[in-house]
């Protein structure tokens, strides 16, 4: 038999087992409409716990990507100090986020539909059980309980075949981001323990960074040094501080060493 | 006719493109029976597109039940078994 005809006959099969059958078959009418509105009422829930999923994973993206930014400026420091093995090594750091940026924004892309998807499904199940509303209260107030029988069958043929697409669906959906969020717990576990500073040696916190700053921070020391020498001996401070930004570090001193000689 | 895809929606068909479901069905069919993940899925965009290129969508508030019911477009090959199980996907 035909993919098609198997999958429509089970699923057929099942939605009929769904419904709970009352004595009166017009008191079947109520149940059925008490489960649609449980159905949508937790596709909603499942529309909004995806879209929190999706937020988390677009923070984190955010947060890795910020720390590339980082990475990408410290290579740039470095090379322009002259330490090409630390602009080597931030780059290389770099690159290892670059993976989980790239596999988080799948992950986004990802929540993103199955978000779209289940409120699109949530819209449906809504039109469809406002009908069923509609032809239940007809029947309830046309037929007999024993003329009723048929009708009631027709309307719920419908609306039982859309609740077990539906309810697959939030299943579906809730099963994808079960698998996100511990993956989404990882990195956030990650981001918090600094890890990722360091993507290299975990661990070791952010050494490219410190390395740099004592280099900076000698060269503004010996910067503010030569200043002063250099106003001491007269000199006016203002070249000085312009010679910072395009000097490197070890120039000003030898520089203000001549300078503070003859003076 | 009314063919449902799921997660999706419901088309209605006409008998004429019966025919060329059938057969994409088929090649679907003998994919997940083989195990052929990338024949699976190529075939089950085919026979999921042609659904809805030639089917006319249904009223949203429609409530008439599907004749043939299709696998949603991004079901594994692993879902689609447990779908033909009966212990399968769809919830009780």
């Amino acid at each position: 038999m035909s993919l098609m005809k198997r999958i429509s006959l089970i699923f057929r099969s099942k939605a009929s087992g769904a419904i709970d059958r009352a004595e009166d078959p017009r008191q079947t009418l109520d149940y059925s409409y008490q489960r649609q509105i449980e159905l949508l009422s937790k596709v909603r829930r499942g529309v909004a716990d995806v879209a929190t999923s999706r937020k988390r994973v677009e923070l984190q993206a955010n947060q890795l990507e910020q720390q590339s930014q980082k990475l990408h400026d410290q290579a740039q420091k470095a090379l322009s100090m002259g330490r090409e093995d630390l602009a080597r090594e931030a780059l290389t750091r770099k690159s290892g986020l670059t993976g989980q940026i790239t596999d988080l924004k799948a992950q986004q892309a990802q929540l993103q539909g199955e978000e779209e998807k289940l409120t699109l499904a949530s819209q449906r199940l809504q039109a469809k059980v406002e009908s069923f509303r509609t032809r239940k209260e007809t029947i309830k107030a046309t037929y007999t309980a024993a003329e009723a029988q048929t009708k009631i069958n027709e309307a719920f043929s419908g609306i039982s075949e859309e609740m077990g697409d539906v309810g697959m669906a939030v299943q579906r959906a809730e099963d994808k981001t079960a698998q996100m969020q511990a993956r989404a717990g990882a990195i956030d576990e990650l981001i918090s323990s600094g890890a990722l500073d360091d993507v290299s040696q975990v661990g070791g916190g952010d050494d490219i960074s410190r390395e740099l700053d004592a280099m900076s921070s000698d060269s503004d020391v010996e910067t503010e040094l030569a200043a002063l020498k250099a106003g001491s001996s007269g000199s006016t401070p203002p070249p000085a501080i312009e010679a910072t930004d395009a000097t490197p570090q070890a120039q000003p001193e030898p520089q203000s060493r001549e300078k503070g000689g003859p003076a | 006719m009314i063919v449902r895809i799921l997660g999706e929606g419901q088309w209605e068909m006409s008998e004429e493109h019966l025919a060329g479901l059938n057969e994409l069905d088929e090649q679907v069919e003998a994919a997940v029976e083989a195990g052929d993940e990338v024949t699976f899925s190529n075939t089950l965009v085919a026979l999921l597109d042609a659904v809805r290129k030639r089917g006319t969508v249904l009223a949203e508030d429609s409530l008439h039940d599907s004749d043939l019911i299709l696998p949603p477009a991004d079901a594994s090959l692993e879902e689609v078994r447990e779908l033909l199980n009966d212990d399968g996907l769809i919830p009780g």
